[in-house]
């Protein structure tokens, strides 16, 4: 890797007198390779580049209505900055996101993870059984939630009836309608619909450790808890690290789930960055403030998405 | 490495790509026999419905009408797109709450420069499509809100259709029974929730440009009531328009405040006997105030004047007495030019009810202008602080008025 950019990077000495084959040839070289990253560089600056910068400017700019038909967007400084900030409802959505983000991790990690664990014994069905766990992963987003509306509605919902002839409550849950339970009830959704990407990939990592290993250990006397604690977790930990990153980053913009589970409320009390930029941009249809939230959203996940190349850049290192 | 003089064809032709399908968004020649619509008519049935009215008015003129249909949350962001690539319809119907937005950025024609006749429609329905008093977006037909009640049950309780709000509570009281709340409306903090308190918050004396002067208080105070009482459902908060019809067709609930969309899905349930009464009102004698809704068809300045006056000539064909009175029918909402929603009553008995609210209904925006979707935000918050014990009327009001004017 190291060597290729160096010689890509040495120019040919300029204003050689003979045309030197040598150095015409390098020069080719380092063209072609250009061209070959040119139309990934151009894709890249065309669909992510653009839009970024774009939204970036957009939060200084009153974007409203008026723009699309005149196409004056007038700078406005700090003013869409200041409005949000102020703006109880962002405040609360911030910890809305933090609460409902780190639940949501936690939740799929440790379940998928003891999935993952679970079906990487063999035993009779174990394909079935995992197929029909992968299915929550199929169903669009906006359909579980909708179904699970219907599952956790506080007078109809198929959860209460059951809870309630179980006798494990008294009285109907209003998962969906209290506002102190509301955004554990969006959290529980989307553990669900998140496990089978954590078992998936946790299932993966946990098939490329070698199986002699585990066997060492136990030679060695290390029960199931010891083995699993000494040796599989520090082998799983670079897949451990890309879930909970990739995990992080879908997590932390949500909005399809939110919105058709509870539209924010009962009174904003599931209320995320990303229903708020929704609100904002295309409810109120100020874009400009509806990009600030985008912008603080983007600054988050670009916050792990460099841990996330570190995390894997150090695994090159080490001849992964 | 040794150089290849070949040019790298599979870098240049991604390349290619890439630039022509950033250039695809571009405008199109319009077809000068077609005349375009952006509306919100997705469903198969509607969208069947309405190209049969587009045909019966454009086939006298010589042209068609295509219609493109996007789901009705996405209509306003759809239009600016298409405004900002210049590639708007001829004619865009918008949600009569979002025209104020659109007239606002001077992007649409007003009506009578165009040569749309709006002489000889209620007053609400006028009031829905004009911004600053001018109209720029005419409603074929309008709905409004009533009180649905299931005739059996209150015949069982013995108890009458309640007109006031005491009626209201006492009525939901008797009529709560083991499964079946006595009551049930929207409260989700979205356009339906919203939709739904009006009836009550403007019946009060509420004014949606000053939240808090206190006078929309008691209409929180009685849906506080309702629920408090156990009349109604808390799950209120998280029932859309639609699931709030779900629990009345399923027994449920034996009065609910809705709207005659709803009247189709209620007809195929032959067994449930059920009937439309006015929202009722704080005080005997006072007139209900329901909102006005519906769309509202516009025409945005494309540049080209004889495709206007094309499109102008169709609003004023759909809008004639017996295409209006047809339409109502087929979409169960009251037509907007008065002698067309007379008509329409006697031929609809049963939807009377719904076309006497439409005559005291008031439009949405007439206050507030394009200022309305932050006020019905503002709004959703109260009633649902409200609701959930987070804050009494009067507190949820003031809150929600410093919402409303944050951004100002």
């Amino acid at each position: 890797m190291t060597t290729t950019v160096t010689t890509a990077a040495a120019p040919a000495p300029a204003g050689h007198p003979a045309p030197d084959t040598a150095a015409r040839r390098r020069r080719r070289a380092t063209l072609l390779r250009w061209c070959f990253v040119a139309p990934a560089a151009l894709y890249l600056l065309a669909f992510f580049g653009y839009p970024l910068v774009r939204n970036i400017l957009m939060s200084f700019q009153h974007y409203t209505p008026h723009t699309f038909f005149t196409g004056e967007s007038p700078f406005n400084g700090l003013d869409n900055w200041r409005a949000v900030f102020r703006n109880p409802l962002f405040v609360d959505s911030l910890g809305h996101t933090l609460v409902f983000t780190v639940g949501s991790l936690l939740g799929q990690f440790v379940l998928g993870l003891a999935l993952a664990v679970f079906f990487s014994r063999r035993f009779p069905l174990s394909g079935v059984v995992r197929a029909v766990l992968l299915l929550p992963w199929l169903v669009p987003m906006v359909v579980s939630a909708v179904v699970w509306r219907k599952l956790l509605d506080q007078e109809s919902g198929v959860i209460n009836t059951l809870l309630m002839d179980l006798h494990l409550t008294s009285s109907a849950v209003p998962w969906l309608s209290s506002p102190d339970l509301a955004l554990l009830a969006a959290i529980l959704v989307n553990i669900w619909i998140g496990i089978p990407f954590n078992m998936v990939i946790l299932y993966g990592g946990l098939q490329e450790i070698p199986r002699e290993l585990r066997e060492a250990a136990a030679l060695d006397g290390a029960g199931a808890w010891r083995t699993f604690r000494s040796v599989t977790l520090p082998l799983l930990r670079p897949v451990v690290t890309v879930v909970l990153i990739l995990g992080f980053m879908s997590t932390v913009k949500i909005l399809d789930l939110i919105l058709a589970l509870t539209g924010g409320g009962p009174a904003d009390s599931t209320q995320t960055l990303g229903t708020v930029t929704y609100q904002l941009s295309f409810q109120q249809l100020d874009f400009g403030q509806g990009a600030v939230v985008g912008n603080v959203l983007v600054l988050v996940s670009a916050v792990f998405a460099v841990l996330y190349l570190r995390a894997n850049r150090s695994d090159f290192g080490q001849g992964k | 490495m040794p150089a290849r003089p070949r040019p790298p064809a599979p870098a240049l032709i991604l390349t290619a790509l890439v630039a022509a399908t950033s250039l695809a968004g571009c405008a199109r020649e319009p077809d000068p026999g077609t005349v375009t619509v952006l509306n919100s008519a997705t469903d198969t049935h509607e969208h069947e419905q309405q190209q049969k009215f587009f045909d019966r008015c454009a086939k006298p003129l010589g042209v068609r009408v295509r219609q493109t249909s996007v789901p009705a949350a996405q209509v306003a962001s759809k239009a600016l797109r298409m405004a900002s690539s210049h590639s708007l319809t001829d004619i865009l119907e918008l949600d009569g709450s979002e025209l104020p937005q659109f007239a606002d950025t001077g992007g649409l024609v007003p009506l009578r420069t165009a040569g749309v006749d709006v002489t000889g429609m209620s007053e609400g329905a006028v009031s829905m499509g004009s911004f600053r008093g001018t109209p720029y977006g005419i409603a074929r037909s309008v709905n409004s809100l009533a009180l649905i009640y299931n005739a059996d049950l209150l015949r069982e309780a013995g108890v009458e259709p309640p007109t006031t709000w005491d009626e209201l509570r006492a009525a939901a009281k008797k009529l709560t029974r083991g499964k079946t709340f006595g009551m049930a409306f929207s409260a989700t903090p979205d356009a339906d929730g919203v939709y739904q308190f009006l009836p009550f918050f403007w019946s009060a004396g509420g004014d949606e440009a000053r939240l808090d002067d206190g006078r929309g208080a008691p209409a929180l105070q009685l849906w506080k009531d309702l629920v408090a009482d156990r009349s109604a459902s808390s799950a209120v908060v998280t029932w859309n328009q639609q699931d709030v019809n779900d629990q009345f067709i399923a027994g449920r609930a034996a009065m609910m405040i809705n709207g005659p969309w709803q009247v189709p899905v209620l007809s195929t349930h032959k067994d449930l006997k059920w009937e439309v009464a006015a929202v009722p009102v704080p005080e005997a004698g006072r007139p209900p105030v329901p909102p006005i809704g519906g769309t509202v068809m516009t025409l945005p300045r494309t540049g080209d004047t004889a495709r206007q006056r094309t499109a102008a000539k169709i609003l004023n064909c759909l809008n004639e007495q017996r295409n209006q009175v047809d339409w109502g029918e087929s979409v169960y909402n009251v037509p907007t030019r008065t002698a067309a929603a007379a008509a329409y009553k006697t031929q609809n008995p049963k939807l009377g009810a719904f076309a006497d609210q439409v005559a005291t209904a008031r439009s949405r925006t007439g206050r507030v202008g394009a200022r309305w979707p932050v006020v019905s935000d503002a709004l959703a918050g109260a009633f649902q602080s409200v609701l959930t014990g987070r804050a009494t009327p009067e507190a949820a009001l003031k809150q929600a008025q410093s919402r409303a004017t944050a951004g100002q």
